[in-house]
């Protein structure tokens, strides 16, 4: 049914209805309202689930690394500063194959301190062996993390997952959504039943010491899980489609893409204002359309690279940057489409919760077409 | 599409006031977004609140500069922020004053003035004003009924605070209504 509410009540709700049965969090702007609702959910026994309160962010994802090896279905919410206490136990929970659930508010990274929107955050720990999927609105932000539960406790994958959303610009919107039920929720998502689990009938380690005899074996292992995600991601969204009416299958999708000369790519909230401006550009007859990247890790190159083909040109967008380097979506697709004469230009925007309008959209394509890339939009040059 | 943005001051709910009218707004089968632009969060701080309306799914995500209605809270913000700029042509501007207005509106735009604070204190107890002024715009914009609005203020708030509130919507709806 739809409902109109706040995003981040609409993903609690989300969460709710995968019957987490341990949450650990710390709250964190703009984060916070997610853990609330849930904790709310728990003390009026509207969910079942053991909420362990913490004194900080390390310890609540550790709460859930203990939880998950246990055999429990586990949750977690942060971002930004709150992510990077955690990113020890980030490499962990993926090393030691736990199917971890965790939501993400994207936020810029301190110094200096901000509250407001970007992706710097999750992008900054892509390396962890989470897969990342990237929410355009309040809907894709519900819906993914039903997704994201029955993708990453696949028997084939076993690896937690970042549900990102930008914070703000979508927790903190109210916006129609329609709400999935307990019922449909719980024919999609079998309960968790993970290969190992620890019993002390039954003793078994997580997380051991791996010598370099052994190591190199364990790595090569998950980066295998993370591409067979795109199969279970395919197969999930699929289902997914055929419960609830939205297909998430692909890993991509394309905006009024089929003829256009100049692609945007982006992730996330930026999209919907992306395809605003499209509209306007293909009446002033402009051939642009958007490729959106919904899934980040694992990183769909070859169905990038496969939609790019007829492109004259692409414009990346990154809310983030990998300093002294360049923004990570456009290092991604200048590898996806290595051999190709494809130009691939790319604009760091956005950053700390500046503004993005239609406008700046135009700008870059423009810019796109007959400028250079590589460069940060949108600077203020009297503060440089 | 259609859009607001609220002007006031940190603690007098503007994003309350932002969220209860999309809920409204969507009670009407209207597709409807709203979020704050958050700034410090310290009471008595200028802030903002953004509503959007519109007939199919509501894509853009950047702020309003363009808006078509305005909602001004405290009146001394006039002052110190530009509220009314954007504002497009036959738009209406709604400010909580119980003073004739020694500012302009600009040209083609239609400037409401409401004593929403004397209203609250009388309905409420409180100054707060964000429920007078979301009648007000009711009145004034057509983009909400008075139902929905009544409905949306029951389901956020308990009975009798609730009540008050709703009674304060109303005195401001008639006010500008019978003024129209």
């Amino acid at each position: 049914m739809m409902e109109i509410t706040e995003g981040s009540h609409a993903v609690a709700e989300a969460v709710r209805l995968c019957r987490p049965q341990v949450i650990s969090a710390y709250p964190i702007t703009p984060q916070t309202h997610i853990v609330e609702a849930l904790a709310e959910f728990v003390a009026n026994c509207q969910l079942d689930a053991e909420y362990i309160t913490v004194e900080n962010e390390l310890s609540a994802l550790s709460a859930c690394v203990g939880a998950s090896a246990a055999g429990s279905r586990t949750y977690s919410a942060t971002t930004s500063q709150g992510l990077m206490l955690m990113a020890e136990v980030c490499f962990n929970a993926a090393g030691m194959r736990l199917p971890i659930v965790m939501s993400i508010a994207n936020r810029a990274m301190g110094a200096p301190l901000s509250i407001w929107n970007d992706q710097q955050d999750s992008i900054s720990l892509r390396d962890s062996g989470w897969l990342q999927f990237y929410a355009e609105d309040n809907q894709e932000a519900t819906d993914l993390h039903v997704l994201a539960y029955k993708v990453a406790e696949d028997h084939s994958i076993q690896l937690p997952a970042f549900v990102c959303f930008d914070g703000f610009i979508l927790s903190h919107t109210y916006e129609p959504v329609d709400m999935l039920t307990q019922e449909d929720v719980d024919k999609y998502l079998p309960k968790f039943n993970p290969l190992e689990r620890l019993d002390a009938a039954d003793p078994i380690s997580f997380g051991m010491y791996a010598t370099p005899d052994y190591y190199l074996e364990f790595r090569y292992e998950m980066d295998q899980a993370q591409k067979r995600a795109k199969a279970v991601i395919a197969k999930a969204g699929k289902e997914f489609g055929a419960m609830f009416g939205r297909d998430y299958s692909a890993l991509i999708e394309g905006y009024r893409l089929e003829d256009a000369d100049t692609a945007i790519i982006a992730m996330g909230s930026i999209c919907g204002t992306i395809k605003d401006s499209i509209d306007e550009m293909r009446a002033e007859g402009k051939k642009v359309g958007l490729l959106k990247i919904r899934v980040f890790r694992p990183f769909p190159g070859e169905e990038i690279a496969k939609m790019l083909s007829h492109v004259k040109r692409v414009a990346v967008l990154d809310k983030n940057i990998s300093l002294g380097a360049k923004g990570a979506t456009v290092m991604e697709i200048r590898n996806a489409l290595y051999g190709s004469s494809i130009p691939v230009k790319g604009y760091v925007l956005g950053l700390g919760g500046r503004d993005v309008r239609k406008r700046d959209l135009k700008e870059i394509v423009a810019l796109c077409e007959k400028g250079p890339g590589d460069q940060f939009y949108g600077l203020r040059k009297e503060l440089i | 599409m259609r859009e607001l943005r609220i002007h006031g001051r940190g603690g007098q709910g503007s994003v309350t006031a932002a969220e209860l009218i999309a809920v409204a707004a969507f009670e009407g089968g209207v597709f409807a977004q709203a979020f704050p632009a958050f700034g410090v969060e310290r009471r008595g701080a200028p802030v903002q609140a953004f509503v959007r309306f519109d007939d199919k799914k509501i894509r853009k995500r950047s702020q309003v500069y363009e808006p078509d209605y305005i909602i001004v809270q405290d009146s001394t913000l006039i002052k110190d922020v530009n509220v009314f700029m954007g504002v497009k042509l036959g738009g209406i501007v709604i400010v909580n004053t119980e003073k004739k207005p020694d500012y302009k509106v600009p040209d083609g735009v239609k400037l409401i003035t409401i004593d929403a604070t004397s209203i609250a204190l009388k309905a409420i107890g409180l100054p707060i004003t964000n429920t007078s002024l979301m009648g007000a715009f009711a009145a004034a914009s057509g983009e909400i009924q008075f139902s929905a609005l009544e409905k949306a203020l029951n389901h956020r708030f308990p009975k009798e605070l609730a009540a008050k509130n709703i009674d304060a919507a109303r005195v401001a709806f008639d006010i500008v209504k019978g003024a129209a």
